[in-house]
């Protein structure tokens, strides 16, 4: 559990002012879908593995008595979805800000996290995905993070493998879910024991960073598994097209990462070591939901760890002045025009505040009203000066003859 | 601190009581169901022993109330699949009690259902089977936990249960086909994580593993069992022939019931059943009865898997407690079994009514603990007394053996008080007069004949409730 306090709660609505910016440029809609979800929306089958399932916030309603479990939201992607199918038909491009509730065993984790994301649904094209990609990237440079990697992997191509190395399905979906749990050495493992990849298997774990290196891997591993020709393809098409826009990114095909919908292409973001981001694609969620053959994709970025990531200082935009209006004691005429002077305060884009409790101020400016004249002293603490005033225009020249706080 | 250790009733008592008179601990009185849950053994004189039902020790030893415990493997895995970070240690496989819990349907199974059906499943574990529902990836599913008597329920009244047997022969034996083999247990000695941290336990747990024979547990034999194999019947659920469908308890009210339905005329054959047969013959034509444990009934009706079933006020209370907007109802006061509802604190405690209750909780810093049978009217109570930071211990009967170390107020059922009193507990506050009543739903019955036959049988007995 975790408050926000205004510090932080600064630093979150300046995040959300920068992507919210940048996805309603790119012609994206924002939705908000309720916080209390019914259980099997998430456990139909390919849309959370079980051990994210054991840890989702799920319990009886109070009219719970057919046994239907409801849930904390715990997935942004899934309720949009569901969103869609509901209300929703053809292309849309929809983003959203929102929390996720995720049991940690650990104290010192928070089971509420923060998460901005986008979904792109109806299209099934490698633009569609570059399109998120730069999105994706184009909100993090905004909010000046600096190094952003960007890993690649598609979640086609292991189910392709998986099925080759000849384990059941139960099998290829505990493993799919560990590659997925970020277990980079899992393909490794299994691939090892296999007659027909032990040769490739070398090839897997490398990390590439062109088109070039997809290529290689397809002239080797078609041979072998024919079956990968067309999710390989598929890759390629989009990692081609990021190279056209000049995007770094590190192919590493073992180490998918995210959730088990993800059909296609994955991506994740990172900043040194930490996850800050991700998404993929998943054109079989809607359909599983009865929402017909629509493809999708998307991603999320993580609002707590960029929020301590971030340098505030460099992309926060001025705040505004701010000035305490301080009333004379046992003067009741002076509180009617401390009143109408703040308020001229705040029209010309100054924080104006009461002084509630006559305390010492650490703010530049006071302000203090009488009921007579002189009606207005104004207080410089910083040149530790004093100017007698009688009208609020004559306030607002002196403070704006100073320089900014 | 002396160390506590807490001792199972029921199915493991008598192998538990042979194992520690092995070890000599010459225990005065565990021998029976009739104790006093407070044994004392003269080899151990300052170890303090208690008795509980089996399903509430992992709980108290997680809670730390105990150091150690003995009880089987499955009620630790119920508790240990839901709270993984809870603090129990199993310390050793004591080698009996053993059974195997089974996933399992009535009839030979087609297929495991991805498809959106809902499948019902109905166990007392119910945390053992959502999770059994979520590693088989059913895609939508609603557990019932039952009290008991899981097996009666399929194929009309669960698509599926989760429950606990000897051998597949035994399963066989009530009609049930495996569909999976979920847990293989015994007996355990478990412990607290802190206790085993940083208490010298050694003793007592050497004087009960020297009792152990030396060979190790031989790996469990393998059984075939059609896997990942079940068929949902909700088809079934819903009798389309227009029968009613009547549940009767189990346990100590069936002879009450059975006097009650001979005085309306109703004959009913095998009820109380001698062999545990749980579906008797009853002489109206268009009524079937199955037998189950009335803590379940409410549940079930408001399923609408009973049209009528006989229970207490008490449980109905319970019910609604925690769903308000169940369709569920008292349809007739049948004035048996006469109990009260109460709040129960020691006699050592200087409170006497809800009042002093309230003082005596603001002026402690620990959460204030009820323990109880029937756990949502012990949390409305709180709730509605303003009983400020407390928590609910859900308890499996034996529920006086709580106070006044394991919890501080208990919600009880009492006839006359004496067993109260004779565990030197006071009665602090009634919260209602509980009877046996017949209940039903409260929605419209579609079928007129059915309903025809539903009012004949409330007639029946609304008359014998007169002429008592």
């Amino acid at each position: 559990m975790r408050d926000l306090s205004p510090a932080e709660m600064t630093v979150f609505r300046l995040l959300e002012g920068i992507y919210r910016d940048c996805f309603l440029k790119w012609g994206y809609q924002e939705v908000r879908t309720p916080t209390i979800e019914y259980l099997h929306l998430f456990t139909s089958a390919g849309t959370l593995t079980p051990g994210r399932l054991g840890k989702v916030y799920s319990f009886l309603d109070w009219d719970g008595w057919s046994g239907e479990r409801v849930v904390l939201r715990p997935d942004g992607t899934i309720p949009v979805a569901r969103l869609y199918v509901d209300k929703m038909q053809g292309m849309a491009r929809l983003f959203y800000a929102t929390n996720i509730f995720i049991f940690e065993e650990s104290g010192e984790k928070t089971r509420e996290r923060w998460q901005c994301g986008a979904e792109l649904i109806g299209v099934g094209s490698a633009m569609a995905d570059a399109e998120l990609i730069a999105l994706s990237l184009e909100i993090l440079k905004k909010l000046g993070m600096k190094g952003v990697e960007l890993k690649l992997s598609h979640a086609g191509l292991i189910k392709a493998l998986l099925v080759k190395l000849g384990l059941n399905p139960e099998e290829q979906n505990w493993m799919f879910d560990r590659i997925l749990d970020g277990d980079v050495e899992a393909l490794a493992r299994v691939s090892r024991e296999s007659p027909e990849l032990g040769n490739v298997l070398p090839l897997l774990s490398l990390n590439g960073q062109s088109t070039g290196f997809l290529r290689n891997q397809r002239a080797l591993l078609t041979r072998s598994v024919p079956e990968i020709r067309s999710p390989l393809d598929d890759f390629l098409k989009t990692v081609a097209l990021l190279d056209d826009l000049g995007l770094k990114y590190q192919v590493n095909i073992a180490s998918g990462s995210g959730f088990e919908y993800y059909t296609g292409i994955i991506f994740q973001l990172f900043l040194g070591k930490e996850k800050i981001g991700g998404g993929g694609r998943y054109d079989a969620l809607i359909p599983s939901m009865g929402g017909g053959d629509v493809p999708a994709s998307g991603f999320a970025l993580y609002l707590d760890q960029l929020m301590s990531l971030v340098k505030t200082e460099a992309i926060a935009p001025p705040l505004p002045r701010r000035i305490l209006v301080r009333v004379k004691a046992g003067d009741a005429d002076a509180v009617k025009q401390a009143f109408k002077a703040a308020d001229s305060l705040r029209k010309a884009g100054y924080i104006a505040e009461f002084d509630l409790d006559g305390r010492k101020s650490e703010k530049r400016w006071i302000l203090e009203v009488r009921g007579e004249v002189p009606v207005f002293t104004l207080v410089d603490n910083v040149k530790s000066r004093n100017t007698e005033a009688n009208s609020i225009s004559e306030v607002l020249r002196l403070m704006e003859g100073e320089s900014a706080y | 601190m002396p160390i506590k250790i807490a001792l199972p009733k029921g199915r493991l008592l008598r192998k538990t009581a042979a194992m520690l008179h092995k070890a000599d601990w010459a225990l005065n009185e565990y021998h029976s169901e009739m104790g006093f849950y407070r044994p004392e053994s003269p080899k151990f004189p300052d170890l303090l022993i208690r008795v509980f039902h089996e399903k509430d020790i992992p709980i108290q030893i997680a809670m730390g109330n105990y150091d150690l415990g003995i009880c089987c493997l499955d009620w630790i895995e119920e508790l240990l699949t839901k709270y993984p970070s809870s603090d129990v240690v199993k310390v050793k496989d004591l080698l009996y009690g053993e059974g195997k819990l089974y996933a399992a349907s009535a009839s030979s199974p087609v297929e495991l259902l991805r498809n959106g059906t809902l499948v019902h499943i109905a166990s007392e574990y119910p945390n053992l089977a959502e999770a059994f529902a979520l590693k088989k990836r059913l895609s939508r599913f609603s557990v019932f936990p039952v009290w008991g008597a899981a097996e009666v329920y399929p194929p009309e009244n669960a698509d599926m249960v989760l429950l606990s047997a000897g051998t597949l022969a035994e399963l066989a034996a009530c009609g049930m086909v495996p569909v999976s083999r979920v847990l293989d247990f015994s007996a355990f000695l478990i412990a607290n994580r802190n206790s085993w941290e940083s208490k010298n336990l050694d003793k007592i747990v050497t004087s009960i593993c020297d009792t152990l024979p030396e060979v190790e547990k031989r790996a469990p034999e393998k059984e075939e069992i059609n896997r990942d194999r079940i068929v949902a019947r909700f088809s079934a659920r819903e009798a389309a022939d227009g029968t009613v469908r009547l549940a009767l308890p189990d346990g100590h009210q069936q002879q009450q019931t059975v006097e009650l339905l001979n005085r309306a005329g109703i004959k009913i054959d095998d009820y109380p059943s001698e062999t545990g047969n749980r579906r008797p013959k009853i002489d109206i034509d268009g009524v079937s009865v199955k037998v189950i444990r009335p803590q379940d009934m409410p549940l079930q009706v408001a399923n609408r898997n009973f049209d009528l079933a006989i229970t207490g006020r008490d449980w109905l209370t319970d019910h609604l407690a925690q769903f308000p907007s169940s369709p569920v109802k008292e349809v007739l006061d049948l004035k048996l079994r006469k109990v009260r509802l109460v709040a129960v604190v020691s006699q050592e405690l200087s409170v006497n009514d809800t009042g002093g209750l309230r003082q005596f909780i603001a002026a402690r810093e620990e959460p204030f603990r009820l323990a109880s049978e029937y756990v949502n009217i012990a949390d409305k109570y709180a709730r509605d007394k303003h009983l400020g930071h407390y928590r609910v211990i859900p308890t499996w009967g034996a529920t006086e053996a709580f106070l006044p170390e394991d919890a501080d107020l208990l919600i009880e059922n009492t006839e006359t008080g004496r067993t109260i009193a004779r565990h030197n507990l006071k009665i602090i506050d009634t919260l209602f007069e509980s009877t046996a009543c017949l209940i039903g739903g409260t929605g419209a019955v579609v079928d007129p004949a059915k309903g025809r036959r539903i009012e004949a049988i409330v007639k029946r007995l609304r008359s014998a409730v007169g002429d008592a």
